[in-house]
Parts: C-alpha cells; sequence; structure tokens
C-alpha cells in the first residue's frame, strides 16, 4: 500500500504534482502577459471612459458646488411656501459670487434644463443685483422679476441640490420629475425622444426584415451554384461591403434625388408625372433603401456560410421521402439554417440601431433615429451628460439583444464570414 | 443550376421567379456602386446624366472633376488624403502588433478567464460606433490628445484591433502547436520560433485582419467627426462634409477612386482568403 501513495518525483527530485502546477502557472502568466498589453490598452482608453459616460450622465455636482450656501439654507425649507429671507440672502451671496467669477451664464444653462424661464431672469437678476441694498433680499430678488416670487422655480432650484441626478435618462424617455417630486411624463407633443426611439427600433426591425428577405435567396443561389459562377456573383456582395460607406452613401443620394435616377426611370415608365416626382429623400424612405443596401453584405455573409456547409443531398432526401420540394424545404432545409438567420439578424439590427451617417445624410427630419440626437448634443447643444445618458441606454439596449440572442441561440452559434 | 429534366411545370415556374428574384437583388446590391463611376465624367455640373451622356457624346465625357479633385483651388483633398493614408497606416500597425500579440495569448490553451478576456477585446465592435465615438472622445479630451492625429491614430487602434484578433485566432485555431514544440526543441528561442515559423504560417490571418484595419480606418467617420480638428481633415470627412452641403460632381471623382481600392483590397482579401483556404486544406 505504502508504495502506491508514494509521491512520483520527477528527476530533479520535485513532487511531479507540484512541478506541473509550477510549469501550468508559467504557462498561464506567459498567455496573459501576450494578452496584456491589448487589455490594458483598450481598459484604459475605451473601457474607463465608457465608466466615464456614466459617471457623467448621473453627476451633477456642478449646481451643488455652485451654490453651497442656497442648498444648506434650503435643507429646513418644506417647498410649500416661498423661502424664507435666509434662503435669499444665502442664493444672493452665492450668486454674486458666480457673478464675479462669470459662471453666472453656466448656471442659468443648467437651471434652464429643469425649468424653462430660467435664463431671462437670471440675466435679470444679474443686471440689478449689482444696485441691490444689503438686507432684505427676498424683497429684492422678487421685484426683479415675478418668477423669482413664484415658488415653482425655487422648487426648481431645489431640485438640484443633490450631486447625482436621473433627470437625464429621464429626460431621455422625456420624462422629468414634477413639482411633487414624482415622475411623470412631458406634454404630448414634446414627447420628441420617444417618438425617436420608437423610429429607431421600427428602422432597425424593419431594415433587418428587409435584408433577411432579400439575403436569404441569393445566399441560397450562392451556396448551391457551383463554385466558378458563385465566386463572381460573390463579387456583388464583396464589393458594397468592402467600399466606403460614404461612397454608397453618396450613390443612393444621387439615385433617390428628385432628378435622380430612380425618379427619372419611374417617370419614364409612366409611374409618375414629370411635375409630381414624389420625395424619396430625406425621409424615412431615404433611410430605408439606403440602409437595407448598405447592410445586406452583413446578413449575406453569415447565411452563406451556414449553407455552405448544407449537404445538398439532405434536400433530396427529403424529396425522396415524399416531401414536395417546399415541405423539404421548410422542413429540412430552413431549420439547419437558423444559427446563421440568428447571427445576421442580429448583426444588421445592432448596425442599424446605432446608424448615424447615413440617416443624418438621406434621411431628412423624419428619418433620423437615436445616434443623430446622441452627436447633436454632443456637438451642438454641448449637452455631453445628456448625450453620455442617451449613448448609455442605447448601450444597455444593445446588451440586453445579446442577452436575449445568447438565451435563444446561443452566442458561440454565430458564424461570420 | 439546371433543374433536372422530370421537374414538374410549376416549380420550373417557381424556379424561374426566384432566379429573377435573385437577380433583382444583385441588381440592387451592385447597380448604386455603378452609378458613380460615368457621372463622375460628367462635364456639366449636375448629378444626373445630361442629353449628351445619355447619346455617348463623346463631348459630354470631361475629365474635369477628377483636376478639380488635384488641382482645385482651396482643394482639401489632397490634405485628406495624406491625413487619411497616414493614420489608417499608423493605426493598421498599431492594430496588427497588438492584435496579432493578443491572439496568441488568447489562443494558448492555457489562458484564464477567456471568455471574459475575449469580450473586452472584441466590444469595440460589438457597440455602436456613436457611443464609441463619445467615449473616446472624452478620454481623447482628458488626455489632451484631441484634434491630434497620435488621438485618431490611437482611436482607430481601439476600433480595429478587435478584427485583427478575430481574424489571427480563427488561424490560429487550425495551427499545429506541435510545429513550435519541435522549434523549441530543436533549439530555437521563443522570438526566433514565431519569427520563423508561427508568422510565415497565421500570415493571411496576419494580413486580411490588418485589411480590414486598414478599412476600417481608412471609412471611419464617426469617431473623426468627434477627435479631428481642421489639421486632421480625413478624406471620410471631407465626403461629410461634401454631402452635407452640397454634392459636387468632384465627390463622385473621388469616390470613384475610392471604390478602385475598395476592388483592390477586395481583390487581396479574396486571394488571401483562398490562399489560406488551401494551406488548411493541405494541413487535413
Amino acid at each position: 500500500m505504502s508504495s502506491e501513495t508514494k509521491q512520483i518525483l520527477t528527476t530533479d527530485g520535485i513532487p511531479l504534482e507540484v512541478s506541473l502546477k509550477k510549469a501550468e502557472r508559467k504557462n498561464k502568466i506567459k498567455a496573459f502577459l501576450l494578452v496584456a498589453p491589448l487589455l490594458l490598452f483598450l481598459v484604459i482608453t475605451y473601457v474607463f471612459p465608457i465608466g466615464d459616460m456614466l459617471f457623467r450622465s448621473v453627476d451633477d455636482k456642478m449646481v451643488t458646488q455652485m451654490l453651497p450656501k442656497t442648498f444648506k439654507a434650503m435643507e429646513t425649507w418644506d417647498g410649500q411656501e416661498l423661502p424664507d429671507e435666509e434662503v435669499f440672502a444665502a442664493f444672493h451671496e452665492d450668486f454674486i459670487k458666480l457673478v464675479e467669477d462669470k459662471r453666472e451664464g453656466k448656471l442659468s444653462t443648467q437651471l434652464n434644463y429643469t425649468k424653462n424661464g430660467f435664463k431671462s431672469i437670471i440675466k435679470k437678476l444679474r443686471r440689478k443685483s449689482k444696485s441691490f441694498e444689503e438686507g432684505n433680499y427676498k424683497e429684492q430678488i422678487m421685484s426683479v422679476h415675478k418668477r423669482w416670487a413664484n415658488v415653482e422655480y425655487w422648487r426648481a432650484i431645489k431640485r438640484r441640490a443633490p450631486e447625482f441626478t436621473s433627470q437625464k435618462y429621464l429626460k431621455g424617455m422625456d420624462m422629468y420629475v414634477n413639482e411633487d417630486g414624482k415622475i411623470v411624463s412631458v406634454e404630448e407633443d414634446r414627447r420628441i425622444h420617444r417618438v425617436l426611439w420608437l423610429r429607431t427600433l421600427e428602422i432597425a426591425f424593419f431594415v433587418t426584415v428587409f435584408c433577411f428577405l432579400m439575403a436569404y435567396p441569393i445566399a441560397h443561389l450562392l451556396a448551391t451554384l457551383p463554385m466558378k459562377y458563385s465566386n463572381l456573383l460573390m463579387i456583388c456582395v464583396l464589393l458594397p461591403f468592402w467600399t466606403s460607406l460614404l461612397v454608397r452613401t453618396a450613390s443612393w443620394m444621387i439615385l433617390l434625388q428628385q432628378q435622380g435616377i430612380v425618379n427619372d426611370f419611374f417617370v419614364g415608365i409612366g409611374l409618375v408625372a414629370d411635375d409630381n416626382r414624389p420625395e424619396m429623400m430625406y425621409n424615412k424612405t431615404g433611410s430605408y433603401v439606403a440602409m437595407t443596401q448598405i447592410l445586406l453584405p452583413f446578413m449575406v455573409l453569415p447565411l452563406y456560410s451556414v449553407m455552405k456547409t448544407i449537404s445538398p443531398s439532405l434536400m433530396r432526401a427529403g424529396k425522396s421521402l415524399g416531401g414536395t420540394p417546399f415541405v423539404a424545404f421548410w422542413k429540412v432545409y430552413f431549420p439547419l439554417t437558423i444559427p446563421g438567420i440568428g447571427a445576421g439578424c442580429l448583426l444588421v439590427f445592432i448596425l442599424a440601431i446605432g446608424y448615424y451617417i447615413t440617416p443624418a445624410l438621406v434621411g431628412g427630419a423624419s428619418g433620423t433615429l437615436i445616434s443623430n440626437q446622441i452627436a447633436f448634443h454632443m456637438k451642438s447643444t454641448l449637452d455631453w451628460s445628456f448625450a453620455s445618458a442617451m449613448g448609455l441606454m442605447l448601450l444597455s439596449g444593445v446588451l440586453v439583444i445579446y442577452w436575449l440572442y445568447n438565451k435563444l441561440v446561443g452566442i458561440d452559434n454565430i458564424k461570420l464570414g | 443550376m439546371a433543374l433536372p429534366k422530370y421537374t414538374e411545370p410549376h416549380y420550373r415556374i417557381w424556379h424561374y421567379i426566384y432566379l429573377t428574384i435573385c437577380g433583382a437583388v444583385f441588381f440592387f446590391l451592385i447597380a448604386p456602386l455603378f452609378v458613380i463611376f460615368p457621372l463622375s465624367f460628367n462635364a456639366e455640373e449636375f448629378l444626373s446624366f445630361s442629353d449628351g451622356m445619355k447619346r455617348l457624346d463623346p463631348d459630354a465625357f470631361s475629365l474635369r472633376w477628377y483636376k478639380d479633385m488635384i488641382y482645385g483651388t482651396k482643394n482639401p483633398w489632397g490634405l485628406a488624403a495624406k491625413n487619411s493614408f497616414i493614420i489608417a497606416i499608423f493605426a493598421t500597425i498599431g492594430s496588427v502588433i497588438l492584435g496579432t500579440v493578443a491572439a496568441l495569448g488568447l489562443s494558448s490553451r492555457h489562458m484564464p478567464y477567456k471568455g471574459l478576456i475575449m469580450a473586452v477585446l472584441i466590444s469595440p465592435m460589438i457597440v455602436p460606433l456613436i457611443i464609441s465615438g463619445v467615449a473616446i472622445f472624452f478620454f481623447m479630451a482628458k488626455a489632451g490628445l484631441a484634434a491630434t492625429h497620435t488621438g485618431i491614430v490611437l482611436a482607430h487602434i481601439i476600433l480595429g484591433t478587435p478584427f485583427v484578433v478575430i481574424t489571427v485566432t480563427a488561424t490560429l485555431s487550425g495551427f499545429d502547436h506541435s510545429v513550435t514544440r519541435a522549434a523549441a526543441s530543436l533549439g530555437s528561442d521563443p522570438v526566433n520560433t514565431f519569427m520563423k515559423i508561427t508568422l510565415p504560417l497565421i500570415l493571411p490571418g496576419v494580413i486580411s485582419g490588418g485589411l480590414f484595419a486598414f478599412v476600417t480606418s481608412f471609412d471611419e467617420v464617426v469617431v473623426v467627426l468627434f477627435l479631428a480638428g481642421l489639421e486632421n481633415t480625413t478624406i471620410p470627412i471631407q465626403m461629410w462634409t461634401g454631402l452635407r452641403e452640397q454634392l459636387s460632381p468632384t465627390i463622385l471623382a473621388v469616390a470613384t477612386c475610392l471604390i478602385i481600392l475598395s476592388t483592390l483590397i477586395l481583390v487581396t482579401a479574396e486571394l488571401l482568403r483562398r490562399r489560406s483556404e488551401r494551406l488548411r486544406g493541405i494541413n487535413r
């Protein structure tokens, strides 16, 4: 018995188990060191900045730091009626300091996000505050503009007291925290973001459907034709795939314009009158057509690579067992292509949901998507925290789709190219 | 795809409908690209076929817009092309080196937390570009790299590495590791083994990954729009501005050049793919 439990030793006299573990660890470290440069690079330049977006989207320290005394004085205020002199005096003190630092403009922008109408009354307050006398600030501030005597504006200021806020996310869904602290939707005619979210989903969904309907037959043809023909036809798929997105968008702009070739053709065959050419660009139609063509290769390639592996004898077997070609296709061929369909649809849907360039160029006002709104806030309004919030909402949507896909089909089943 | 003789008539009809549908889809895919080509030789300023062009009148065609592209006043295209190539080349080199090395580590069976790390490494490909753009802009702004070539190159390395990682890992999955062990047992050090044995074998994968990275950088516009200053303008940015402001035929001349470039890339990529398939076939 004792000889069996005796440890096996390597030539160095170290137990084999220990030696193997050591070698294993060494290999692990070696492998990890190879990955480390890229991992580190991506974590610093990419993963952390996405975390930074999360921070920016909820960060509301700016106003908190601009009005420290006011918020301190407001702590005991119940928000029912106009605050006391104490709050007004503190606000005055904070405000004078901001004016000295020339930062009152930022305050007005920030407060205006919470409630419209702050911009003008802060401007007015700045002008009048120069001639303020000491004491009784409540009367003096209230006499600047009637809105300063309106309790709702003071409640709006108080709502900005916390250092963190979810208001950017609520705004992204056209909601806000009202005076009573409840979350409510904005008026029906001002719900721009919900319209955009729905439109983004709608366009992404239909583009995916169109791509699928068009890609399935040609992927099937490519997979079943003899090599020498299919290679030639494959160029029709690969050339657009490798061509610049902007080039393809430009060609759609030429084709779809009112004096463009498609319209010329419609007039030529008498479908539409020459003086009544339909508007096919700068609206949803433009987005649909251009995005479908641009994303089509992303559907064809995964479908093709799956169909290529399906043996043609399976269809023949299905037919010889008495199925009509249609039944054989539906019962045998189609189920086998599901991993390809899944991969293609996932790819196209996710690319479409985050599309920016093409809708911005051919979409016009009614064809733009949520990405365009994000870019707009990044570049034009400079409301970066709102852009971050919308970006993260979009990202979480994408992650949910991946998660669902993984549950339904399994991410390992994805086949690309 | 000839039909067998015994095919019943209604299936025959169905088959022809199917072929027609396929033809229409192929036309839809490829035709838009071919519109650009003749229109870029238009002698007039319009973006539709003039009557002269329809009659194939030689006077209706000219190289006017190509001349404008190269010698035009203000001429943004020269600087843009220079920037685009510089940025794309450096971004490709960076992506290929980082991506190949990482793929070597990832393909090792000793690699811990493989799934998680792979997810992080390919995340720039999965996350919608606009979000990547915002995040990368925040980083570059903080690091003081906004509106610099370095910043854009780094951004494009981020976007390009996933392609290299994926293609090289795929190539390595069919790689026979006993050859590297053989080299090691013959006294070669790891670096020498990599350069002399591994690299030549995985080269097709590396190059096609590099091509992807190059095209990604060369076409990329979303992130560059956030990052670039006037000095860093690239071809996609110029096209973007041109398409937004006014569609001039000069853009079509540029587009034609880009289509020719992408054709070259396509041919290279296809040749490489076939070569690597052939090599893998021999291994089997």
